[in-house]
């Protein structure tokens, strides 16, 4: 009897592995397309509300007007940079040159990622601290009196200094040495991930209490709640290298594309739109807003936009 | 050598109290004499010792950090290894010829299955997915057959009423390759071990830190290996679920009835036959319970992998957390839920079924109906696969879902508003969270890095040789030790403080409420959904609503890490509560000793193994939470390993990840009492 069933168990075993090796046979073919083919897209998608609406309207419209088949991957800038060099991505919209080494590495050296230009969206960095609490105290929007409000800032988690709430880790930010070198009397706590510290500003927010925080444009947000920004030492070019040195503030940034290199030489009707698709600091944070303000799902904040700025999206086609 | 010994001392070293009191505690129901006796122990006293010196040293030193000139530049070999893979990444003979057949058998697995479900349609995955379970429960007209079936039927309607169905595909059909690789590994492995004793000594050490490494810190070298995507999910995953299925393969080949074996070798059994006929067949049913096992890890780790670019509910999860959709993140985590449930009973239904034939054999008849309907299911997916998509739609019509996510949200501000803060008398707990870190985590924090690092080591090394062996203290020093070569001795200790502080509340809590489930049948039954939620629900879920109510901080990391420990320290305290043996209660129920006393003098007493079985696994859990503890303010090692990750550096991620799993190992054996490794 025993026999049996170890023979019967072997059969079953067989016939599913035999389905599964069938199974696999089959997939084989669709997924050798890596990237650069043109019959389907797959753009890299950061965790950010904003990213998820670049590339919920590019990939609608290219799924509507020019028939491409599109994926959109979750995945930050330093993997996406890895994805785009292997070509298992074939572009990322929105870059805020948060990993120099490896856009150096790859778009200079290797030459397998290549620029796809602007993306027209302004990204600003800064230290910000709720309107409110700047309305009481004006003069704190200069970093030279930080020191001066420090003690009103203290968390339990910040001891006797003022609790500084730190990027997630994937953004770019030297805040940390910045404390340091300017000799601030607070303390750097990082966040860990957006949505902690979105989170974490929205409570603070919401129960009126100062807080000092790394905060970014365009960000859905900014909708919502009202900051002010402080004023930190001027950037100029190369003062924030080597970190450890750093001693200015953030770099406005023209957000660029980049795109895995066989892709853009393809040119094909694809490329050539992820290529042409620029759009403002308003239109993105008008989708993204529908996204994570109205739980709105992206691909209908994507139509509603797409419905009413025709005009718009129309010079990003390809010409036949 | 009470249960709470290493949770309090920890606490207490820094702070000036008696620390040798915990210790006498489980002594005290034996005659006053003992503690003279107890006075001469010399374990006590190089114990007591050793608390003195750390005491005093921290007192005097200010400073414990470990000497700068010892440690070792690990970065910069990193950093090459790193550079070395990108560029070799397609020219490499072992990547060639290696790496990427992995690789592409398992991006074209996962894409072949999620396509046959796609080509099924809904209709047809459902269908053949009920048929499935009832196939599994012993396809027959049984209790179990009808409710494993039924209870499929209910988890894919629920999945797609939930409008889930998609990502619970891509979900599933990563499962289905996941568990499918992670059982045929741990069963290879297992089978090694189990024959060979210098095989099970040399994987055992490779298990522990399988399981104790941070699965965040081996998603980075795969991730570099093998780029984004599915391949490197399906690996992380395998590596962390092979483990349990290899150790009940061992396990039950060793526990296999002697007599029965010798049955076997008298009949003049080759040790071949032995092992196909008596041996394999005997261990079928812990093999069950461990693909059972193997299983649950799957699921955590194929959301966890969403991170690197794998697709499903976890992406789900993910993607809803980054606009703040709780709602959404819930009914996700809801589906993930419901997967769990689903595989859950059914292999345990097929264990059961299993352990039944094998006791009463099955009727000829039975076994033919049963490879029938395992041949029709074979049919039919062939024929939905053909047919399906003209039946009905390829996903759950839209019109039959119902869109749950706004009513979860509003409950759950609801709730985090209410309980966050103002509330009368006791404040809320954003109000007791401060406290706590004011009062317990902070001093405590502050003890460990002011305390010196040899301090510390004898420390750990004495309590080590009490608890278990020297071998145990030597394993447990060098581990400590290493953490300070690699030059992340201060980092360790803030991660240190706050695993010590996660470990107490939630062995506080586990056993408490063990206590009361062992006691209360209703309380039981009660706590048994809540506890497979909280086991089986992702923890990115509630990393949202835990900053709601206390914060971005360091409690906010243990609260998620009391959440996912306390039920498996609940469990085991139940069960161990429970099978006290029943004679020595009786007894004591006749010679009238009160409820109370029944409990402290003799329940507690007996089941003070599987009550150190629980504190072992409490620290094993609150350790892997370490990492997830990182993304929500928890800073320290998990927010080095969380930034390695998403940063692609390498030579920042593993090495933290490394300390973790030291510390893992150090916890493991000083937690650890002599005489056997209960964990199995």
């Amino acid at each position: 009897m025993k026999n049996k069933q170890i023979r019967n168990t072997a059969i079953a075993g067989i016939g599913i592995l035999g389905a599964l090796t069938l199974t696999a046979g089959c997939g084989k073919a669709d997924t050798s397309s890596g990237g650069g083919s043109g019959d389907k897209v797959v753009l890299a998608e950061p965790s950010w509300v904003g990213a998820q609406a670049n590339a919920a309207v590019v990939k609608k419209l290219l799924e509507d007007e020019l028939d491409v088949k599109v994926e959109a991957k979750q995945m930050d800038e330093p993997v996406a940079f890895d994805a785009l060099n292997s070509g298992k991505a074939s572009a990322i919209l929105e870059d805020w040159h948060g990993v120099p080494k490896k856009e150096k590495k790859y778009v200079d050296e290797k030459k397998t990622v290549v620029s796809g230009g602007d993306l027209g969206v302004v990204g600003h960095i800064g230290w910000f601290v709720p309107k409110y609490y700047a309305d009481k105290h004006p003069d704190i929007k200069n970093w030279k009196n930080l020191n001066k409000y420090a003690k009103d800032f203290r968390t339990s988690e910040s001891g006797d200094k003022g609790h500084f709430i730190g990027a997630a880790p994937s953004y770019s930010q030297h805040d940390k040495e910045l404390i340091k070198n300017l000799k601030l009397d607070y303390k750097h706590i990082p966040s860990g991930a957006e949505a902690a510290q979105l989170k974490e500003i929205q409570r603070l927010y919401d129960a009126k209490k100062p807080f000092l925080t790394y905060w970014w444009e365009p960000q859905w947000m900014n909708n919502k709640i009202d900051m002010v920004e402080i004023e930190l030492p001027k950037y100029t070019p190369g003062c924030e290298e080597p970190a450890a040195k750093a001693k200015c503030g953030y770099e406005t940034n023209q957000l660029e594309k980049f795109l895995n290199a066989d892709f853009a030489k393809e040119n094909s009707d694809a490329a050539k739109f992820i290529k042409k698709f620029k759009w403002t600091t308003k239109d993105q944070n008008e989708v993204a807003g529908n996204i994570a303000g109205k739980k709105m799902k992206p691909e209908d904040a994507a139509e509603k936009w797409i419905k009413a700025n025709k005009s718009t999206w129309e010079k990003w086609m390809p010409k036949k | 050598m009470s249960t709470p010994t290493i949770s309090e001392k920890g606490e207490r070293a820094p702070g000036a109290s008696t620390p040798q009191q915990p210790d006498n505690r489980p002594e005290k129901q034996v005659p006053p004499s003992r503690l003279a006796v107890l006075a001469r122990d010399p374990r006590v006293l190089a114990l007591v010792f050793a608390v003195l010196v750390v005491l005093v040293s921290a007192a005097v030193g200010g400073s414990g950090v470990w000497p700068s000139g010892w440690t070792v530049d690990i970065k910069t070999p990193l950093n090459d290894l790193d550079n070395w893979l990108v560029d070799n990444r397609e020219k490499s003979p072992i990547f060639l010829y290696f790496l990427l057949h992995i690789s592409n058998a398992a991006e074209s697995s996962v894409d072949g299955i999620v396509s046959l479900f796609d080509a099924m349609g809904w209709v047809g995955v459902t269908l053949v997915g009920t048929l499935v379970g009832w196939a599994a429960g012993g396809s027959d007209i049984s209790r179990r057959a009808l409710r494993t079936g039924g209870t499929t039927l209910g988890v894919f309607i629920a999945c797609g009423v939930l409008n889930m169905w998609a990502a619970t595909m891509e979900t599933l059909a990563l499962m289905t390759v996941a568990v499918f690789a992670s059982a045929v590994l741990g069963l290879l492995l297992g089978l090694g071990a189990g024959l060979s004793d210098r095989f099970e000594r040399m994987l055992r050490p490779v298990f522990d830190t399988m399981q104790v490494m941070p699965a965040f810190a081996y998603l980075l070298p795969l991730l570099l290996m093998f780029g984004v995507g599915v391949p490197s999910a399906l690996i992380a995953t395998v590596i962390y679920a092979a483990p349990p299925m290899a150790r009940l393969t061992s396990l039950g080949l060793r526990s296999a009835d002697p007599a029965a074996l010798e049955a076997s070798a008298s009949l003049g059994a080759s040790s071949w036959q032995r092992l196909w006929t008596a041996r394999l067949p005997l261990a079928r049913k812990q093999m069950m319970l461990g693909l059972n096992q193997a299983i649950m890890m799957c699921l955590s780790m194929v959301v966890l992998a969403s991170l690197i670019g794998s697709e499903g509910l976890g992406d789900e999860i993910y993607q809803a957390l980054g606009s703040l959709d709780v709602g959404t993140a819930l009914t996700a985590g809801v589906a993930v839920v419901l997967i769990a449930v689903l595989l859950d009973r059914t292999t345990a239904a097929a264990g059961e079924r299993l352990d039944a034939t094998v006791t009463v054999g099955a009727t000829r008849l039975m076994t033919r109906v049963r490879r029938a309907v395992w041949g029709l299911v074979v049919v039919l997916i062939g024929l939905f696969a053909a047919i399906g998509s003209a039946i009905a739609e390829r996903e759950w019509p839209d019109a039959w879902t119902v869109d749950l996510t706004r009513p979860l949200q509003d409950a759950v501000d609801w709730l985090t508003a209410t309980i966050g803060h103002g509330v009368p008398l006791v404040g809320g707990t954003e109000v007791w969270a401060k406290g706590f870190t004011v009062y317990v985590l902070n001093p405590l924090r502050s003890g460990l890095e002011t305390t010196p690092w040899w301090a510390l080591a004898l420390l750990v090394g004495v309590i080590g040789w009490i608890v278990g062996t020297w071998r145990a203290a030597l394993t447990a020093v060098i581990c400590l030790c290493l953490i300070g070569v690699m030059g992340l001795w201060e980092l360790s200790m803030d991660t240190f403080s706050q695993v010590i502080a996660g470990l107490v509340v939630t062995v506080a809590i586990g056993i408490v409420l063990g206590i009361l489930a062992a006691r209360i049948e209703r309380v039981e039954r009660m706590l048994r959904p809540v506890l497979d939620t909280m086991q089986t629900m992702p923890q990115f879920v509630y990393l949202i609503p835990v900053i709601a109510l206390v914060g971005l901080s360091r409690s906010a990391g243990i609260i998620a890490a009391v959440i996912y420990a306390c039920p498996a320290v609940i469990r085991i305290t139940a069960q161990g509560l429970r099978y006290v043996d029943p004679a020595a209660m009786e007894a004591a129920r006749s010679l009238g000793a009160t409820s109370k006393q029944q409990l402290f003098g003799v329940q507690l007493p007996l089941a003070r193994k599987s009550l150190l079985v629980g504190v072992n696994q409490g620290v094993v859990l609150v350790l892997s939470m370490v990492v997830i503890a990182g993304l929500i303010g928890g800073g320290a090692l998990g927010y080095d390993v969380v930034r390695g990750l998403s940063k692609g550096d390498l030579s920042l991620g593993l090495p933290a990840g490394i300390a973790i799993v030291c510390l893992g190992i150090m916890l493991d054996r000083i937690s650890q009492p002599a005489g056997g490794r209960p964990r199995e």
